[in-house]
């Protein structure tokens, strides 16, 4: 899984209906490679906000990637982060 | 409940969902709302007999949705279209589709079943939110009446914000119905502000203009929507830089400026072309380097590095990677760059660009001719003048109109690029006849392309508009016929209508007028009164199937490479 041409985005969205499509919708149809996804309400927010890891396999592409993902109304950022210690590695277990 | 009746903007009031939605229109300054009843939306239209907005009822929802772009692409303001569930909304997804690629602000609004009956397969149920998401900027179903609050200035800001574009609102009938006790309006959805600019970036632009021999500005539909063309001519004329044109950025530079050099890319004169072979900085300001205009991307100005000044920061080096990108307003970044900037005086490169020209000109063959394309545009742009309107269908007329007709102004010219929808020209023609009714408004269109939304004649002799709608006549799928001439060894499929249609008096059976140029006697003058009479007319002019659109660039090939005809 953990492949040099993966990268790991951490987003911020909003958390109701329709966003999880929003965001799936995007990386369909410009078919960039999207290997996973982790979504849950963020934990103690004041706010209605849901996180969203995801795990993309577009090296090349990532920053048009990133740039079009920060386009999406309900996104309120998108961040790059370190694929050691992701969540996707704390839970291969569940994926077997 | 405190009575505070003399003050209508705060008093509370009762009011059903369908009611608040029309009033929140309203207040966003809406004027005419284009659409078509049905059940999911009947208590929409319920409250719109109330309401001072005036409907204008389609005859296909298609072309409520075209009707609504070109009172958009006219004014610049976000319109609107209505259409109910199931096919109603399945029917507005062309114009949206349409919208979304030549980013133009249009709100549909569509009717939902009852929220209740969402996800049961009901009478006219489709999933418009799902359709709708991926050719709009944002998209919403709308689940309380209280949402509408939220939702309707919102979206007016997403369509009108940074790059425009459009919307798609699904309101399920009983959040229409649901009662809703409201205080106060929200404040009418505006653009926000763009990003701040920041001067340093416009002077690394001018360092780099400065350094370069041979410069070009490439333009596009952003400098329009910016409104920006005279910072623009400004620009070009202090730094003395030679303009080439896309498609959606004709009319903003007169096309008699001696620095324009028209349009570029695939139906792009043979000079214009070559001048982006030579040149060694392209300066790409509001364009989105579409592959109509560069061609093969790999060898799109070899000797040039890009400059790109876009409002939208995923168009920045999504196509052509730039050696300095600025993510901002184009106009601001024109005021700014004219504030700054030294004027300067390019001798060498103005000649080259010249000799160019002469050696390798746009040749318009037949332009002396009526029953030839050329000749029929240049016939027809001569008995008029700047303040008509132009609207095209798709296919080798829509080219031989950008090629032909002068576009002398912004916001003249309304067509469709991205998506190159046929069927486009009729309603789009209606749109800004309603938006600007004082202009009259010429749609070139083609006999296949017309057919794709004839029944807006109807519409458009109801409402009665200074339309002409002028149907360059061969009989074919004329583009599809090139491409087939061309690519395919002449190997003809599908492109033939063997069924004669008789527009004129398709056109009189809808209560418009019509005339058919190649029977009448003196067509000239038929041709004249027909353009120049008040009032909506179908003009029949027949060409001959054979009749090319030169030069052309094949799809994929290199800008380079022009197959020219014999003409050439």
């Amino acid at each position: 899984m953990t492949s040099k041409t993966m990268s790991l985005l951490k987003l911020t969205v909003n958390n109701h209906p329709g966003v999880l499509s929003h965001v799936c919708g995007l990386f369909a149809r410009r078919s960039y490679n999207l290997e996973a996804v982790m979504v849950r309400p963020v934990a103690g927010s004041t706010l209605p906000r849901s996180r969203m890891w995801l795990l993309v396999n577009e090296e090349q592409r990532l920053q048009q990637l990133i740039r079009q993902t920060e386009k999406l109304v309900d996104v309120i950022s998108v961040e790059r982060h370190e694929l050691a210690g992701s969540v996707f590695e704390q839970t291969e277990e569940f994926f077997v | 409940m405190p009575d505070s009746a003399l003050d209508p903007e705060s008093r509370t009031q009762q009011l059903t969902g369908a009611q608040l939605l029309i009033r929140l229109l309203e207040r966003q300054g809406v004027t005419h709302i284009a659409g078509i009843p049905g059940g999911a939306n009947l208590p929409m239209y319920d409250a719109l007999t109330s309401s001072s907005i005036k409907h204008v009822l389609a005859r296909h929802e298609q072309g409520a949705g075209f009707i609504a772009q070109g009172m958009a692409r006219a004014s610049g303001a976000a319109q609107v279209c209505f259409a109910s569930s199931g096919p109603g909304a399945s029917n507005l997804i062309t114009a949206v589709a349409d919208a979304k690629l030549d980013s133009v602000p249009l709100i549909a609004i569509t009717g939902q079943v009852p929220q209740a009956m969402i996800g049961t397969d009901a009478f006219q149920e489709i999933d418009t939110f799902g359709l709708m998401l991926p050719i709009t900027k944002h998209n919403w179903m709308v689940r309380s009446a209280q949402a509408l609050l939220e939702v309707i200035p919102q979206a007016f800001e997403i369509a009108l914000s940074d790059r425009p574009g459009p919307v798609s609102i699904d309101i399920p009938k009983d959040v229409q119905n649901e009662l809703i006790t409201v205080d106060t309006l929200p404040e009418p959805g505006k653009a926000l502000p763009c990003p701040v600019l920041e001067e340093a970036h416009v002077e690394a632009m001018l360092t780099r203009i400065w350094q370069a021999q041979r410069p070009i500005l490439m333009i596009g539909g952003g400098i329009i929507y910016a409104d920006a063309s005279q910072a623009l001519i400004e620009f070009a004329e202090k730094l003395d830089i030679p303009v080439v044109q896309t498609f959606m950025g004709l009319g903003v530079l007169p096309s008699d400026h001696p620095l324009s050099l028209g349009m570029l890319g695939m139906h792009g004169a043979r000079y214009t072309n070559l001048v982006l072979e030579e040149c060694d900085l392209v300066v790409g300001l509001g364009v989105r380097f579409d592959d109509r205009a560069t061609g093969r991307v790999a060898e799109f100005c070899p000797k040039a590095t890009i400059i790109h000044v876009d409002i939208d920061h995923s168009e920045i080096d999504k196509i052509i990677p730039s050696a300095l990108a600025i993510r901002a307003d184009v106009g601001e970044v024109l005021h700014t760059a004219n504030f700054m900037l030294e004027a300067n005086v390019r001798p060498v490169w103005r000649n080259r660009v010249d000799q160019l020209k002469q050696s390798y000109p746009l040749i318009l063959d037949g332009e002396n001719e009526l029953f030839r394309p050329y000749g029929a545009i240049k016939t027809i742009a001569s008995l008029l003048d700047d303040s008509v309107n132009i609207t095209t269908d798709v296919g080798q007329h829509q080219m031989w109109v950008a090629q032909a007709y002068p576009i002398n102004r912004p916001r003249q010219w309304a067509s469709s690029g991205g998506l190159g929808t046929m069927g486009f020209g009729l309603p789009a023609a209606i749109g800004m006849a309603l938006a600007q009714p004082e202009r009259k408004v010429i749609c070139f269109s083609g006999d296949g392309s017309l057919m794709m939304n004839l029944q807006e004649l109807a519409t458009a002799a109801e409402q009665d508009l200074d339309i002409k709608v002028v149907i360059l006549n061969n009989q074919h799928l004329g583009l599809v016929r090139q491409q087939q001439t061309l690519f395919y060894e002449s190997n003809l499929s599908a492109v033939k209508f063997h069924a004669k249609v008789d527009f004129a008096k398709a056109a009189e059976a809808m209560g418009l007028k019509g005339i058919d140029l190649g029977i009448v006697d003196s067509p000239l003058d038929e041709l004249k009164n027909a353009l120049l009479q008040p009032g909506p007319w179908v003009i029949n002019l027949p060409i001959c199937e054979t009749e090319m659109v030169y030069p052309m660039v094949a799809p994929g090939g290199a800008n380079r490479d022009m197959i020219c005809g014999a003409s050439a």
